[in-house]
């Protein structure tokens, strides 16, 4: 096998794109079903309340998300840039 | 069949500390919460054993025509079911836990418990199936064809992709078990919906395992071509390690979401079409991460 340096880096940034997505992935999962649990747990208490509390969840959902959405852009610039 | 252990260890544990704490609360009962205790334990193990079978397999049998592909595949064989055992075994722990405490409450309800600890258990080990199946398929197929180069990294890939991707969804069916099993024994009335909840909150917390053993399966069986180069097999193992790893926490969420609803739907039964609403697209949310990891996979394997 001829291994030279572009190869190298090649082969580091598509090992890179997969640990950044995989473990960028653990966190937002986590903590976005934290989040739609709490939201079920006071739509349950309180079910007038259940349009402004899925609003609140997905709002908050969207927080979390955030740092998912940026593991994905890393992997896809890991991909497809370097 | 070491890592495969832990998580045998970890749910077992938790079964007898409820257990204990149950049978405190109440003696009575002491006689069904033991026996309660025995068989979660026992569906806890069984991940376990699954890893200690392929680790006999693994250590008596004589591979011949070695080539460095099987090396690997015999390897990840061994990864995929002792990771694959953890969230399997961690997760049917819980719902015994809670069947246990549940039985020391509402002593009247024990058949119906142990019941719905039963089914919520056996779900719990459907990602240490998965991983089971794929170990198989890498320790008895052929792979003397494949070129060594990318195949080494695509088996590896593959043995990591169902086996940590199966940790995240074992947990997370454990723990929406383990909210019916409590719902049940504080609302024995509610015992319907709350079942009917809670597997479909189970099934939707194996997507992340089901994702994971798809890109196995792609990582076994599309064939690579023949490389000199280093870089088509780190994209192999680096989709194996990003669906795998990706899977873990989409899993756990998505039990803990759903476990949120049973519990509602326990206390307030009338209002299971809010909830269950909520507690879908809550979920759908939460899976958004694994289908990111997925994609970042398939672009790995198939643009790359």
């Amino acid at each position: 096998m001829a291994i030279e340096g572009a190869d190298i880096i090649k082969a580091a940034a598509f090992i890179g794109a997969g640990i950044s997505m995989g473990f960028g992935a653990i966190g937002p999962g986590i903590g976005e079903g934290l989040v739609a649990a709490r939201a079920c747990e006071a739509i349950g208490k309180n079910p007038k309340e259940a349009g402004l509390l899925t609003r609140t969840m997905l709002v908050g959902q969207a927080v979390a998300e955030s740092t998912g959405i940026y593991s994905l852009v890393i992997a896809l610039l890991l991909l497809f840039v370097v | 069949m070491g890592v495969g252990a832990i998580g045998a260890a970890i749910g077992e544990g938790y079964t007898a500390a409820e257990a204990n704490l149950a049978i405190s609360r109440n003696k009575k009962m002491a006689g069904d919460i033991f026996k309660s205790m025995l068989i979660g334990q026992a569906i806890a193990e069984s991940a376990s054993i699954f890893a200690l079978v392929i680790a006999m397999i693994l250590l008596f049998t004589k591979f011949s025509a070695v080539s460095w592909v099987t090396v690997s595949a015999v390897f990840s064989a061994g990864l995929a079911m002792g990771f694959g055992a953890i969230g399997s075994g961690i997760g049917a722990g819980y719902p015994a836990g809670a069947a246990c405490t549940g039985m020391s409450r509402q002593p009247a309800m024990t058949g119906r418990l142990t019941t719905n600890m039963l089914i919520g258990s056996a779900v719990c080990q459907t990602p240490s199936i998965f991983a089971l199946v794929v170990s198989f398929i890498l320790l008895f197929s052929n792979f003397s064809a494949i070129p060594v180069s990318p195949g080494w990294a695509a088996m590896l890939g593959a043995g990591l992709a169902i086996g940590l991707g199966a940790i995240g969804s074992g947990i997370g069916g454990g723990v929406v078990a383990e909210a019916s099993c409590e719902g049940i024994a504080r609302q024995p009335l509610a015992i319907k919906p709350v079942t009917n909840v809670m597997l479909l909150g189970q099934a939707i917390a194996q997507t992340p395992a089901i994702l994971g053993l798809l890109v196995s399966f792609i990582l076994i069986y599309k064939g690579f071509p023949a490389t000199n180069s280093l870089a088509p097999s780190m994209a192999l193992l680096g989709a194996g390690i990003c669906m795998g790893v990706g899977a873990i926490g989409p899993g756990i969420g998505e039990g803990i979401a759903s476990s949120g609803g049973v519990k509602a739907i326990a206390r307030n039964q009338e209002i299971i079409g809010v909830i269950t609403r909520s507690m879908l697209v809550g979920m759908a949310v939460a899976e958004s991460t694994a289908i990111y990891s997925m994609v970042i996979a398939l672009v790995l394997i198939f643009v790359a």
